[in-house]
């Protein structure tokens, strides 16, 4: 089962490599991950997508709590929790499929933010299951490339992760 | 107070009281060589031979007195060379400070000459380590690497200072305390799951000890003992954690594991109740993990939440420093009102008795031979007992780890976890230093003393009246013994062909070497060579090279399935 983790850290250089060499380290699965910076500029925050048993997913809090520079962990999957990605994805779009394109980008309430004669850009938010389920309607050989953020969250309600 | 920042670590290391730092000069650290010379007033820097054995040394010096080792080396190979030490260090939780110099900041990239990645080769064995960029934040770094590497599970930390940081000048204060948020170790063990565990304590039937080096690191040796004898269960102890429950003990099974006895392991695979304490079910000591301790409930003591339900699930789990929960244990044993079901335990007890008749760790004396384990057996006699014993790795760790029976905390210094040949002298350096009037001898083999011999040249320049004992079969003796077992009798680069002569290597070096080949004389001679006591002595005892460590729980077998000889 995919867990989305999400780990407050001191904004320092290496944070990241601790935190992706332990992964590599320990033969843990990372199937995604992203980090950024927050309005505490000391403090980034790294949300990653992993799987395994529930041991291993223990195990896995675990030893990122052990991390000196993690400063708070949290497993959004335990709980109720927002889950999204941003896409961006290049399409040929020619012929038939310039119509087709505009259609489909509207039903998955996706926008087009950039267009050529020959190719559109569609950016696209959501779950990850719903930016899957736009490239599963797509034609593939009309996919030119796909750039995808790797999932963010946050726990519903009052609940905050913060020091 | 305007110091550089090589006379601020000079400055920060005697306010931390540290007394010793082993090390070796060289590009990238030349500027703290010189304020090592110029400021240092009482910290005494020892000039090893090669980087490792400074590690090693550090090592030896943490594992003997508590405190933490200081390195000292230059950047590139200097920093490299001092992995191994590291990973050896990181393994057994040791707590360790290593400074490497770094080329200048204005370099770092370029591959500079001597430059290398020192954070991050050193990223995966470390508890955590720095790169100062900024001669203010030095001393706050520093302390930052003292308060992470001695508290909660202990580690060793690296602090990489590129040479402009070194020569850059700033204001020093000593920082008397750090804070850090993202780094809370435990201080307290949960006491609802201390009571629930002593509860399940005196529910038991059947109950077994296993304890680990975290007894030893967590100076938890005192209120183990008075924990175990006022239950008057059985204790086995892990390679590491032996001496914290003293050897001589009757209620003491020995050793469990690979190379344990007969009875710790049937008694660890019979037991009702597991409580495990500062140990973290190693490969070495469970066998197969399928197969290990089905019947028990198991408690378990570690300061490491991550050590916790990592190989085994366990039923309860404390996280907390082991002296303070072996305290509240005794508190709360001491109100309760259930006692231990004396019947029961009789009943255990004469079972543990049966197994122990089996004297697994009897041995042959009679050959014209020397045998290792009456060596070890020897030099235990000779030394009373009462010596720190380090160790490389091999056969000779085991016998070692079986024959000397080891009654204090903090008296058998080796490589448990990484299993690191040329510890053993290196790490005897470290421990004499600290104690010099002590007697301390390094149990070693032909192989592993070969990997730092260059050391007897510090231990001369020091004058350390190091006793190796080196128990030279001419094989690399744990490999040869697999390779009998496992591999048809095919010694695949075991054998050991061109030795040299230790006894006139240990003379060129200006010290005293003595051979040892007859078994009549062994115990004379042994005698003759620990009462050099101003004297490092190269003992070199030739014993019976078909000799293997008995009893054996062979690799992927249950503790059940031991093989006695």
């Amino acid at each position: 089962m995919k867990h989305v983790i999400s780990m407050l850290m001191e904004n320092e250089s290496g944070a990241l490599s601790r935190v992706a060499g332990l992964f590599s380290a320990r033969g843990y699965n990372i199937h995604a991950l992203t980090v950024a910076p927050t309005e505490d500029e000391s403090l980034s925050r790294l949300t990653l997508v992993t799987s395994g048993s529930a041991q291993q997913i223990e195990q896995i809090v675990k030893h990122l709590n052990r991390l000196i520079d993690v400063v708070k962990v949290i497993n959004l999957t335990e709980g109720p929790h927002i889950e999204r990605e941003l896409m961006l994805i290049k399409l040929s779009a020619v012929g038939e499929y310039r119509e087709e394109f505009v259609r489909l980008a509207d039903i998955f309430r996706g926008t087009i933010v950039d267009v050529t004669p020959t190719t559109y850009t569609v950016q696209m938010v959501g779950e990850s299951k719903k930016l899957d389920a736009f490239i599963g309607a797509i034609d593939s050989e009309m996919i030119l490339e796909t750039v995808r953020s790797g999932t963010v969250g946050v726990m519903r309600g009052e609940k905050c992760l913060q020091i | 107070m305007e110091l550089t920042g090589a006379q601020i670590l000079i400055h920060f290391l005697e306010d931390e009281g540290v007394e010793h730092i082993w090390g070796y000069p060289g590009g990238a650290a030349l500027p703290i060589y010189d304020a090592l010379d110029t400021d240092a007033k009482e910290l005494k820097h020892i000039l090893v031979r090669h980087e490792q054995a400074a590690v090693h040394a550090a090592d030896g010096y943490a594992r003997s007195t508590g405190k933490p080792g200081v390195v000292l080396v230059t950047s590139g190979p200097g920093a490299t060379n001092t992995v191994t030490g590291i990973a050896t260090a990181y393994m057994d939780s040791i707590p360790m400070i290593v400074i490497t110099g770094q080329v200048p900041t204005s370099m770092i990239g370029l591959d500079a000459f001597q430059e290398v990645d020192t954070v991050g080769i050193t990223r995966p064995i470390v508890k955590h380590n720095f790169l100062v960029k900024d001669v203010n934040d030095l001393a706050i770094t520093l302390k930052k690497a003292f308060y992470i590497a001695t508290t909660g599970r202990p580690g060793p930390v690296v602090i990489d200072i590129p040479k402009d940081v070194q020569n850059a000048t700033s204001t020093y204060e000593y920082p008397q305390e750090v804070e850090l948020r993202s780094y809370l170790p435990v201080v307290k063990g949960h006491s609802g799951q201390i009571k629930k565990a002593v509860d399940m304590m005196l529910s038991a039937e059947r109950p077994i000890f296993y304890t680990g080096g975290g007894v030893v690191l967590g100076d938890g040796s005192e209120e183990l003992i008075k924990l175990v004898r006022s239950l008057a269960y059985p204790i086995t102890q892990t390679l590491m954690g032996l001496g914290a429950y003293p050897a001589d003990d009757k209620q003491n099974v020995g050793m469990l594991g690979m190379h344990g006895t007969y009875e710790a392991n049937l008694a660890m695979h019979h037991c009702d109740v597991l409580i495990a304490i500062g140990s973290r079910f190693d490969d070495r000591v469970t066998g197969n993990i399928e197969k290990f301790c089905p019947t028990a409930k198991i408690i378990h003591v570690d300061i490491d939440p991550a050590s916790i339900s990592k190989n085994v699930i366990v039923d309860i789990p404390i996280v907390g420093p082991v002296q303070q929960v072996l305290q509240e244990m005794n508190a709360q044993l001491a109100k309760a009102d259930k006692k231990p079901n004396s019947e029961a335990l009789q009943a255990w007890w004469s079972q543990i008795e049966e197994w122990r008749a089996a004297q697994c760790l009897k041995y042959d004396t009679h050959g014209a031979k020397i045998k290792p384990q009456a060596a070890v057996e020897a030099v235990w006699e000779v030394t009373k007992g009462d010596a720190y014993v380090t160790s490389d790795v091999g056969q000779h760790q085991m016998f070692a780890a079986q024959y000397y029976r080891f009654n204090k905390p903090r008296r058998w210094l080796n490589s448990g976890g990484l299993g690191t040949m040329g510890f053993g002298l290196p790490a005897a350096m470290g421990a004499q230093m600290a104690f010099p009037d002590a007697t301390v001898l390094c149990i070693t083999g032909e192989g592993s003393i070969q990997m730092n011999i260059q050391e007897l040249s510090t231990c001369l320049q020091y004058n350390l009246p190091i006793k190796v004992v080196c128990l030279n079969n001419g094989f690399l003796g744990m490999v040869r013994q697999w390779q009998e077992f496992f591999y048809d009798r095919r010694y695949s680069m075991s054998y050991m062909d061109s030795l040299p002569d230790f006894v006139k290597l240990a003379e060129a070096y200006g010290h005293v070497g003595v051979r040892i080949d007859d078994p009549k004389t062994m115990k004379k001679q042994l005698e003759e060579a620990f009462a050099l006591k101003d004297r490092f002595v190269f003992i070199d005892i030739m014993t019976d090279p078909q000799e293997n460590v008995y009893p054996m729980i062979p690799a992927g077998a249950g503790q059940n399935e031991m093989i006695l000889v």
